[in-house]
């Protein structure tokens, strides 16, 4: 076997290896996502429901959501106020309170396991406790709002109300985004912060012109992940809710759920995953594309 | 002298200002899971009291009892360890497996291919959602664990593999190469050499997959429908929406029970946690 020959046959020797070690994941990759992510693009221009023929009925489920179903303007409306309302509280409060850990103190292992523990416990157990303590009539959050001479609404039940609460209760639980702040903050090497002090910086100077600009690709991360996930609300309202007070709680993932798994139309519902999915994806690559002027890299 | 004075004292007081907030911030997160234990010993009509009692005037235990019994929580827990525990271990070897081949092998599609690993961490699951169940309603696996086990055994998601693949990139080649010498075939250098020397993403991993699938709620709620197979977050959940409010302290005595485990494998494991909380930080 001459030289030429033996290469060409351990490149594919390596070649092979390579789709055998990847194959679980190539397998789930093809009939778990991509031939899903067809189908179900195709099935929304049908009439499909669970195990029955269906028919092709065109642009008929997106005329329906656009200008029928009340629920999906609704669902859509509440959705993009909890992104807006969620994902930069969530990137300020991680910050900031990344940033405070990250300033030397004592006890710091303590403090993160503290903040990482809601993160951890996020569940079911955790919704239900939460929906306790903002009840209206024997809550906690309205017996301390008592103690300084504030009746509290009947939150969880007010339509003004309801989905600041998720909101609230969501945002308890960022530990993991604190944590990942922090780490981000303390790769920064403390020779930029030393050259700051001799010009003399204050340290609330030091936080805009170094902490925040050299964070700037950990934010990034944070505000994507953040963003996707929060476009896919749906334990909260669902445990809390169920959607309501009048639709206030009431998500795009609901809307999907409900549709396929509790009416059986599964066109219809992959309709509006569909949307929700080019929602999603547009809202990522506006951030992407803006992701240049704002995000620095060190190398 | 009287400025540097006043600079010192300022830094005292910035710092004081960190602890209080921090203070205050350790309140906000533990005291939820108080006021969870006292209501779970307080009697219906007691946790019916405003203003609340902070001390129960008379401990109920026995609402760990019955509100255990008021659903089959023995076997909803039962199914939960079985589930969270194969998949966690179908989570680690499989993800361990994709990411070897991502980290040491090359393929034509190789590039290509890891970037549409990464590509499916910003899919939504919207979006798969309902062929996906479509697919597993004609296998006939509705109603069965095979869809929160196969995605489990078949890469156990992209974030997992992602984070073995920093780590294998990251071990010396020799270690790769002496093994190849020695005679070890490419599986072997893997299960014997590679795996071991991985061992800290091995325990990052698998701790977050477990609390993660005992946790999981969306996926067994579309997927499972007899009550024999439940987990306990849906049982909870049925609970939860059967009776409402009306026997808080049951419904409080069962979310303490169930939350306990993750507790406890957290603080003994901690170290594990946040071991997989700063390779996150790695970057792409």
């Amino acid at each position: 076997m001459n030289l030429k020959e033996r290469s060409l046959s351990l490149k594919r020797r390596e070649a092979l290896n390579f789709y055998l070690y990847i194959s679980p994941w190539l397998l789930s990759f093809l009939v778990l996502t991509i031939y899903p992510m067809l189908d179900s693009f195709l099935l929304s221009f049908t009439d499909a429901a669970i195990g029955g023929d269906f028919n092709f009925i065109g642009l008929e489920n997106f005329r329906k959501a656009f200008t029928v179903d009340p629920q999906f303007w609704v669902s859509f409306r509440n959705t993009i106020l909890y992104v807006l309302m969620y994902v930069p509280a969530n990137l300020i409060i991680s910050f900031f309170l990344g940033y405070l850990l990250s300033r030397n103190i004592k006890a710091l292992g303590f403090f993160r396991t503290v903040f990482y523990i809601p993160y951890i416990t996020s569940g079911v157990a955790v919704t239900v406790m939460w929906g306790w303590i903002f009840n209206g009539s024997y809550g906690l959050i309205n017996y301390l709002l008592s103690l300084i001479g504030i009746e509290g609404p009947n939150w969880l039940a007010d339509k003004r109300y309801a989905l600041i609460c998720i909101v609230i209760i969501s945002l308890w639980s960022i530990g993991n985004g604190i944590i990942i702040m922090l780490a981000g903050i303390q790769d920064i090497p403390a020779t930029y912060y030393e050259s700051a002090q001799i010009d003399g910086a204050s340290s609330l100077r030091q936080v805009f012109s170094i902490t925040i600009p050299l964070t700037t690709p950990t934010i990034y991360f944070n505000l994507v992940i953040g963003i996707i996930s929060a476009f896919q609300l749906f334990n909260q309202p669902y445990i809390l809710t169920q959607g309501g007070p009048v639709n206030a709680t009431r998500t795009v993932a609901m809307v999907v759920f409900q549709n396929a798994f509790q009416y059986g139309r599964m066109g219809y519902a992959s309709c509006v995953a569909w949307v929700l999915f080019v929602v999603i994806m547009a809202v990522t690559l506006i951030i992407q594309s803006s992701s240049k002027r704002w995000v620095f890299y060190d190398n | 002298m009287k400025r540097s004075l006043s600079k010192s004292m300022s830094i005292k007081l910035g710092r004081a200002l960190i602890y209080i907030i921090l203070i205050i911030c350790t309140v906000i997160c533990i005291a939820p899971f108080i006021w969870m234990v006292i209501t779970s010993f307080k009697s219906t009509a007691e946790a019916y009291l405003f203003p609340p009692t902070f001390i129960p005037r008379k401990w109920m235990w026995a609402n760990y009892k019955n509100g255990w019994a008021v659903a089959d929580f023995p076997t909803f827990t039962k199914n939960t360890i079985f589930l969270a525990l194969t998949c966690t271990v179908g989570t680690v070897i499989s993800s361990a497996l994709v990411a070897y081949g991502f980290a040491k092998f090359k393929a034509k599609m190789s590039g290509l291919l890891y970037v549409c690993l990464l590509g499916t961490m910003m899919l939504p699951a919207q979006v798969t959602l309902i062929p996906q169940y479509l697919l597993y309603y004609k296998m006939g696996l509705v109603d069965t664990y095979g869809p929160l086990l196969i995605p489990a055994w078949l890469g156990g998601g992209a974030y997992n593999i992602f984070l073995f693949r920093q780590f294998f990139l990251s071990l010396p080649k020799e270690l790769n190469e002496a093994a190849t010498i020695d005679g070890a075939g490419s599986f072997q250098t893997f299960w014997r050499i590679m795996l071991p020397s991985v061992k800290p993403v091995i325990l990052a991993v698998g701790v977050m997959s477990l609390v993660w699938n005992w946790n999981d709620f969306y996926t067994p709620l579309i997927y499972l429908n007899s009550t024999s197979k439940f987990t306990l977050s849906i049982g909870l959940q049925f609970l939860n929406s059967s009776m409402g409010t009306t026997k808080i302290g049951q419904m409080m005595a069962v979310s303490v029970v169930t939350l306990l485990p993750v507790l406890i494998i957290f603080f003994v494991c901690q170290k594990y946690f946040v071991q997989g909380i700063k390779m996150q930080g790695l970057k792409a």
